[in-house]
């Protein structure tokens, strides 16, 4: 093909593959999307028809999850009355599971944004200031990362008291030391970038260089570890209340519920301990899929060379 | 015509392993405005950090300016606090770098790109901005300017982009353009477009420009004057035309001399300058030059002879031999 300058100084063949490139309108996206990622596409979908779970709890339980105790059905098997049976206290499971879903999603997405945003504050200062800042922040970071997860969280926990949002903020701090790394370390390799170099020639402010140009680009390995350690949270709930250090009963907490059920009803009545405990596993596998979806798509750099 | 920028004994350091790197050591030059000057030279030899000390983007640490006037518009840059010189960095003076694969933002649209330097110097309100973004477009030659408005970087050619580099660096009308080695990474034909371009908007926006280059096509067709470095240390100073027809300095003549020519025998081995560019951080007490210069003598090893010329004339280098030399007579070297 003969490549010749245009009148306007562009050549033909910037317009052939100007021309070559499909535009998509969002529905075509998210069909690509679903077709390229399917176990992404169905963990999404998974997730959408949770989160509606969850705020419709009122109208998809059967029962009240807390107050419609009913000492004479108390560890029935399940049944049409009670899908998934009912618990020590003759409280529906089903109803109890279906409220969960809440507890957890809200629990899960408090922990998550306030660490995300906590961290990727203090990650991209500290990688884009560098200098003692850095320093200081780092060896912080070592020292949180130094403790289990899980410790860390059950300290916060009984410090500050058990509540929802408590035990928000105890996994979110727990959240924080992972993307302050994570963040610093994109911010790092994106400072370096001719564009910031760019950025500064052209006179930009410390808050807007941060804000526009180094932060943007750190939020998709950002977002990859927030969507993957959403399911982490939701078992680390679980886990502290299984513990007893959870959002206190009579509040139908997922993890609340395999406590009670695998202390002393784990051969009476198994439904008590199987549907929140495979409830919580379905959640998790599908966000840890999601996560894996998301970063394919999400990372500018695997996303460019395709069409 | 009045001066627009004097560059007095800029020097700048960089702090290494190996001790300290006098990356530029001592360059002054002047720039009337409007002018278009060339700094010429090879890889390593102080042009482009001595572009970045203009600007003050020397990444500190490891790098410093220690010293040296940079007078632009009557006033000193080296002594604006660093809220004034953000004032003038993209407004009245703009830098175009050599890479446009990477000098966009990828995760920006290529209208914030170019409405951010607008809003943030001239003070326009969007709508504003958005206009001017699809004026600044048109203007270097992008067509259909309003809809690639909301195009992602990744979607334009690396000719393209560089076009909107362009076309940010001068959103201001700047008094002074750098562009270093702009047109480096592309394929000569869009070379030649985007040096025209660049050519023909600073003759109408009145726009000084300095092209940092290591190409002497490049600055034989568009450079006024013309500064060769060598060493952090600029050697040889003169018209294009001086500089083509009669370099006085030994490695001008040599740089000159090395362009491979169509007329001559391909049999023939091409002429080179024998050896390396020398070690910034321990640099030879004379001329710099000297252990790769065929015509060194025991002054040369003494002595950095001063940037100047015998007859008094604007055509100065720094050579002690420089008078003896005439024309250059592309002689080819036998092997």
């Amino acid at each position: 093909m003969a490549i010749e300058a245009t009148a306007g100084g562009r050549s033909a063949f910037d317009q052939l593959v100007e021309e070559a490139r499909p535009k998509r309108t969002l529905a075509q996206n998210l069909k690509r999307f679903a077709r390229r990622k399917p176990a992404g596409a169905i963990s999404a979908v998974v997730l959408i028809l949770l989160a509606l779970i969850a705020l419709f709890a009122p109208v998809i339980a059967t029962h009240d999850p807390i107050r419609d105790q009913v000492a004479a059905e108390r560890l029935e098997a399940p049944s049409a009355s009670h899908f998934m049976g009912t618990d020590n206290l003759g409280r529906d499971v089903f109803s109890r599971v279906v409220y969960g879903a809440r507890i957890s999603l809200q629990v899960g997405f408090l922990a998550i944004s306030l660490g995300t945003v906590t961290g990727l504050v203090i990650g991209v200062l500290s990688g884009y200031l560098g200098g003692k800042l850095d320093l200081v922040v780092q060896r912080v970071v070592d020292v949180l990362m130094g403790f289990p997860f899980i410790i860390l969280a059950m300290l916060l926990v009984v410090a500050l008291g058990a509540s929802l949002l408590n035990v928000g903020i105890a996994l979110s701090v727990a959240i924080v030391p992972r993307v302050v790394r994570l963040s610093r370390s994109s911010t790092l390799s994106v400072k370096e970038e001719v564009y910031v170099l760019a950025a500064v020639t052209i006179g930009v402010s410390l808050l807007r260089m941060v804000l526009r140009h180094i932060l943007p680009n750190t939020l998709g390995p950002v977002f990859v570890l927030a969507t993957g350690a959403l399911g982490g949270v939701i078992v680390a709930e679980a886990g502290l209340a299984f513990l007893g250090l959870g959002i206190p009963p009579p509040s139908p907490s997922w993890g609340g519920m395999l406590n009670i059920g695998a202390r002393g009803y784990m051969e009476a009545a198994p439904w008590m301990v199987i549907f929140p405990g495979v409830a919580l596993s379905a959640v998790v596998f599908t966000f840890a899929l999601l996560g894996d979806a998301l970063r394919d798509v999400l990372d500018p750099r695997l996303r460019r060379g395709d069409s | 015509m009045g001066t627009l920028l004097e560059v007095r004994d800029l020097r700048t350091e960089f702090n290494s392993e190996g001790g300290i790197v006098k990356a530029v050591d001592g360059v002054s030059y002047d720039l009337q405005e409007g002018e278009t000057l060339g700094l010429v030279g090879e890889s390593g030899c102080g042009k482009s950090v001595s572009a970045l000390s203009l600007l003050r983007l020397i990444p500190n640490p490891p790098g410093r300016i220690v010293g040296g006037e940079v007078i632009f518009e009557d006033q000193d840059l080296m002594k604006l606090s660093e809220r004034q010189m953000r004032s003038i960095r993209g407004n009245k003076i703009a830098m175009i770098f050599q890479e446009p694969m990477t000098s966009l933002n990828p995760v920006l649209t290529i209208g914030r790109q170019l409405t951010e330097t607008v809003e943030l110097h001239m003070g326009y309100s969007p709508e504003a901005a958005v206009r001017r973004s699809v004026e600044l477009l048109e203007m270097v030659g992008i067509p259909d300017a309003k809809s690639r408005l909301s195009n992602y970087p990744h979607q334009f050619s690396g000719g393209m982009r560089q076009r909107v580099m362009i076309a940010i660096a001068l959103s201001c009308s700047p008094r002074l353009l750098l562009a270093d080695e702009a047109t480096t990474a592309l394929d000569v034909t869009i070379q030649a477009q985007i040096l025209e371009l660049i050519k023909n908007l600073s003759t109408e926006l009145g726009t000084a420009v300095i092209i940092i280059t290591h190409n002497l096509g490049v600055v034989a067709r568009y450079a006024d004057r013309v500064n060769v470095m060598y060493a952090g240390k600029i050697i040889e100073r003169g018209t294009a035309d001086e500089i083509y027809e009669t370099p006085k300095h030994p490695y001008t003549r040599g740089l000159l001399g090395s362009v491979p020519r169509l007329d001559v025998d391909r049999e023939d081995r091409l002429a080179s300058i024998e050896g390396m560019p020398p070690d910034l951080d321990r640099l030879p007490p004379g001329c710099s030059f000297v252990p790769r210069c065929p015509h060194a003598d025991d002054h040369c090893r003494a002595e950095m002879p001063p940037l100047s010329s015998k007859d008094g004339s604007e055509h100065v280098y720094a050579c002690w031999k420089g008078h003896e030399f005439g024309p250059l007579e592309f002689v080819q070297a036998k092997a």
